[in-house]
């Protein structure tokens, strides 16, 4: 008799009407971003005009302005320009450093809360969860409180007598580094956890009965396991790292770029060039994609294993 | 058996994760009740700076960009839900159809597209179709980025409910609307709740694409908390931060019990 | 239910639509940190007029903004002297006519006929003062009346030094420093200045100009660029710091309330205008901002400490201030890019 039901894939108890029922997402989520999407590359090609503002005249100024340099009057020979450059291979490294930091201690955590006893495990999951719905912009502020010159955490140490002076923090790659790390922490937390949940224990226990000490079989067995938990969540840290603004900007002043600060003091700040600020957010989005994709390749040729 | 799942030093590292996480939140929260009006020294218990958000010189301001934000919050979360359900409802019960995986890329496009190109790239096109920025405009970008925030908990719920629900509801005669309201929906209530309170919270935090597309005079708290942290950090802030941490936590607090309570039910 | 829901939306857009379209109101553009507010609610109170107010941090990010499309939707700015020259250049003030400002004689002599906007056709004086920068007594007890605190510190500074992320301030404070003309063309002088920046840069702490004054009340930064203003109040809130009068000079400047093109409130900004003219109420911003106005019978409502205050009366042997200039649009590329290369 379960047989002859259809499985909830096929169901198509709504199949006349999900034309109707799809419009409002395609409308919205199509007019309001990908369109916008596709009108910020026609303007990555638009000309700047002097005081700010664009003409909408073909120009290939703003990538050239990326990649080449021309020197301060703009008649040497073009160099590379490793300036921008720079900038992304600094987020990209910056983002990098803090998805790595945050599976050194996402990962234990993740194993620790899903090897629980189920109602303790959500408790400690609750815990966890908790600061991810804290408003970003309140949990950077509360991160460059902490870490002032004169901060909470300077004046503990210097009261501990580890420190004669306060030890600068803020401002530097260091506090874009801690920021990253302590914003996108819950995010690599819950992937491996749910990866861990479905773990099954059959395995250790086969390892352990081959003699296998408890770090060989993580290594061996669970790792390769939990993988895709791993890989999920190191994306979910690393994308948004990389186009990250508030941490660069409320932690490592304006001498510590990443990416999002400067596309947005294209648009927001004095440098008002919306044409090189459209080009820049086009490599980042070029960049994340093919990230992506790498990521989408791999879970279809793991599933096809 | 237990030998075998724990390793030793993973309960310190849940610890300091736990403490790395909580220790800044608490520690303004402490300073929030500071009496002193340096941010470096302590002077004393008090509700001073609650008085200040409240009755202050800048609490006017804030007042009116936290009624913005309640307003944003709730307008973009209720309309991004009902989309979702609807789109979910097409996705897991309206069988395969051509652009079927294009439609599930553009429900999650949100998510892909990192928060900043996302706000650039709504500000060049209300920009340029010459939309005047203001509330509307932070209203539209919330209501699509909220959307795949919404469909998440609604699908997984839907997933769950076994298709021969609104079958024998339309065996019964029951129109397709019928089906779904009397049958479906109530069953889907703790999926549409949860993702309800998730749309509305990620409304609520937003600061990115909100900085980049409010109008003229218009903010939200996230913006005047911004613009007055841009200029140091002073004791009223950490009193408001403290409040939206405290709102924070009692909504997920609450969607943690109705997705619970949802489970039981079953 | 879902009737009910999108009932809420509707109501909740009829309620901002409504809030979009009232009437009797103000859209202000204003310098952060600028304006006391008991000055807007007094305006508010005498005149009906809801007033609202956004802000920004230097010349160059407003004209930015405004060109990126938030032109009318403000009805006022307050741009600095060589930035109401470049925005009435560019076609984005509208023309007060005469007569049009009941309180326009009580402007200053002095301030009534400006190079920037010969005849005040466009704009009203807001406040003046100077652009230098504050040294921690603390930190440093040596000569500090010298651009070379910024551009080529001494040890015990480099590292601990903010400037004002402003590039009209900047950059015509280094060509102080180096003593070349602003606007130059010379390419020996403009390398020179673009790599005297460049390598003090490595000396510097931060480009903040919002948090200018919190830098120097924490104890962030030892030296900051500062408007003298910003500085008296830093000094006041606790900063052991000492505003300096470089001998090689440093920057003045007048912030001006322009009437700016398409102004969604032309009626409204006018009595603005006027209501700033009277000289109880600018002295209030005096008295708030600790700069001096460019009004007169504005001295007696002055308080004492602002009368008297360092930062306000500059030692007799302190040479006079510079203005910043406004150079053609070819030169202009060439600072612009000196300074996209600073902040890069």
């Amino acid at each position: 008799m379960a047989g002859q039901l259809p499985s909830n894939d096929d169901s198509a108890a709504f199949a006349p009407a999900r034309v109707w029922l799809m419009l409002p997402t395609w409308a919205l989520i199509g007019f309001f971003l990908l369109l916008p999407v596709l009108l910020m590359l026609v303007y990555s090609f638009l000309t700047k005009e002097f005081r700010g503002g664009v003409i909408w005249e073909f120009s290939l100024e703003s990538y050239d302005r990326f990649f080449l340099d021309r020197g301060l009057f703009g008649d040497e020979p073009p160099k590379i320009e490793w300036t921008y450059i720079g900038i992304f291979w600094r987020s990209a490294w910056q983002a990098g450093l803090a998805t790595l930091l945050c599976l050194l201690v996402g990962f234990p955590t993740a194993w620790f809360i899903a090897t629980r006893p189920p109602q303790t495990r959500s408790i400690w999951l609750f815990l966890v969860t908790i600061p991810y719905w804290v408003n970003l912009l309140i949990r950077t502020v509360s991160m460059k409180f902490l870490i002032r010159d004169n901060g909470p955490v300077n004046e503990l140490l210097m009261a501990l007598g580890v420190l004669d002076a306060p030890f600068t923090m803020i401002n530097t790659n260091f506090a874009v580094q801690l920021g990253l790390f302590y914003s996108y922490l819950p995010f690599m937390v819950l992937p491996i956890y749910a990866a861990v949940e479905r773990y099954n224990f059959a395995l250790t226990e086969a390892a352990a009965d081959l003699y296998a000490t408890r770090w060989v079989t993580l290594w061996l067995i669970v790792i390769p396991v939990v993988r895709p938990g791993i890989i999920a969540g190191s994306i979910l840290v690393f994308v948004p790292s990389l186009g990250a603004f508030l941490a660069p900007d409320l932690l490592g002043g304006a001498k510590n770029w990443m990416i999002g600060s400067l596309i947005e003091d294209q648009f927001k700040g004095a440098a008002g060039n919306w044409p090189f600020g459209a080009a820049v957010a086009m490599v980042l989005l070029s960049v994340v994609l093919v990230v992506l994709f790498i990521y989408a390749r791999s879970q279809t040729r793991a599933g096809a294993r | 058996m237990s030998r075998l799942r724990n390793y030793p030093g993973f309960l310190g590292m849940t610890i300091f994760c736990l403490v790395l996480l909580y220790a800044p939140l608490i520690i303004v929260m402490i300073y929030s009740f500071n009496e002193s009006a340096s941010i470096t020294r302590w002077g004393g218990f008090s509700l001073v700076w609650y008085e200040d958000v409240f009755f202050g010189a800048e609490s006017a301001k804030f007042k009116s960009a936290a009624w913005n934000s309640l307003v944003i919050a709730v307008c973009a979360a209720t309309s991004a839900t009902v989309i979702a359900t609807l789109a979910a409802l097409a996705m897991l019960r309206g069988g395969s159809f051509r652009g079927k995986s294009a439609s599930f890329a553009l429900i999650n496009l949100p998510l892909m597209v990192p928060e900043i190109v996302t706000a650039v790239a709504t500000l060049i096109f209300f920009s340029t179709i010459g939309f005047q920025r203001g509330l509307l405009t932070i209203l539209l970008a919330h209501i699509v980025f909220c959307i795949p925030f919404a469909y998440l908990p609604i699908a997984a719920r839907l997933q769950g409910i076994e298709a021969h629900f609104e079958q024998a509801a339309m065996d019964l005669y029951a129109s397709r609307w019928q089906a779904f309201r009397l049958v479906l929906m109530p069953l889907m209530m703790p999926g549409i709740i949860a993702g309800f309170l998730l749309a509305f919270i990620i409304s609520l935090d937003d600061f990115i694409i909100t900085n980049f597309v409010k109008g003229a005079g218009i903010e939200t708290l996230p913006t005047a908390i911004f613009g007055a942290v841009k200029q140091g950090i002073k004791p009223n802030i950490m009193a408001i931060s403290t409040l939206m941490l405290l709102v924070s936590v009692v909504f997920v607090t609450a969607s943690y019990f109705v997705s619970k309570l949802g489970n039981q039910n079953r | 239910m879902t009737t009910r829901r999108i009932a809420t939306v509707a109501a909740a857009l009829a309620l901002t639509a409504g809030m979009a379209s009232a009437e009797g109101k103000l859209s202000i553009f204003h310098w952060f940190e600028y304006i006391p507010k008991e000055l807007l609610d007094k305006f508010t109170a005498e005149t009906g007029i809801e007033v609202t107010m956004d802000t920004y941090d230097s010349n160059e990010s407003m004209l930015a903004s405004l060109k990126g499309g938030t032109m009318g939707s403000y009805d006022v700015a307050v741009p600095g002297d060589y930035m109401v020259q470049i925005m009435r250049d560019e076609g984005m003030l509208d023309t007060i006519a005469e007569g049009e400002l009941t309180n326009k004689a009580n402007i200053e002599p002095q301030w009534l006929d400006v190079d920037f906007d010969p005849g005040r056709m466009h704009s009203i004086p807001y406040q003046w003062g100077s652009t230098s920068f504050a040294v921690n007594r603390e930190v440093f007890d040596g000569d500090i009346n010298t651009t070379s605190i910024i551009f080529d510190p001494p040890e015990a500074l480099k590292g601990k030094i903010n400037v004002l992320d402003t590039q009209g301030e900047l950059l015509a404070l280094a060509s102080l420093h180096l003593g070349i003309p602003q606007c130059s063309t010379d390419r020996d002088q403009l390398r020179l200045l673009s790599e005297t920046v460049n390598a003090a840069k490595d000396n510097w702490a931060s480009f903040n100009s919002d948090g200018a004054k919190d830098v120097l009340v924490s104890g962030d930064a030892a030296v900051g660029m500062i408007w003298n203003g910003f500085g008296a109040k830093a000094r006041v809130e606790g900063a052991p710091i000492e505003y300096a009068y470089p001998k090689e000079g440093y920057v003045v400047w007048m912030d001006n309330v322009v009437l700016l093109k398409d102004a969604p409130n032309r009626e409204s900004a006018i009595k603005f205008m006027d209501f700033l003219l009277e000289p109880e109420n600018i002295a209030q911003v005096s008295n708030f901002a600790q700069y001096t106005a460019g009004i007169t019978g504005v001295t007696p409502l002055l308080s004492e400490d602002l009368k008297t205050s360092p930062e306000q009366n500059p030692p007799a042997d302190a040479p006079a201030g510079t203005f910043v200039k406004v150079c053609d649009q070819q030169t202009q590329a060439l600072y612009d890019a000196i300074w996209t290369r600073l902040k890069k």
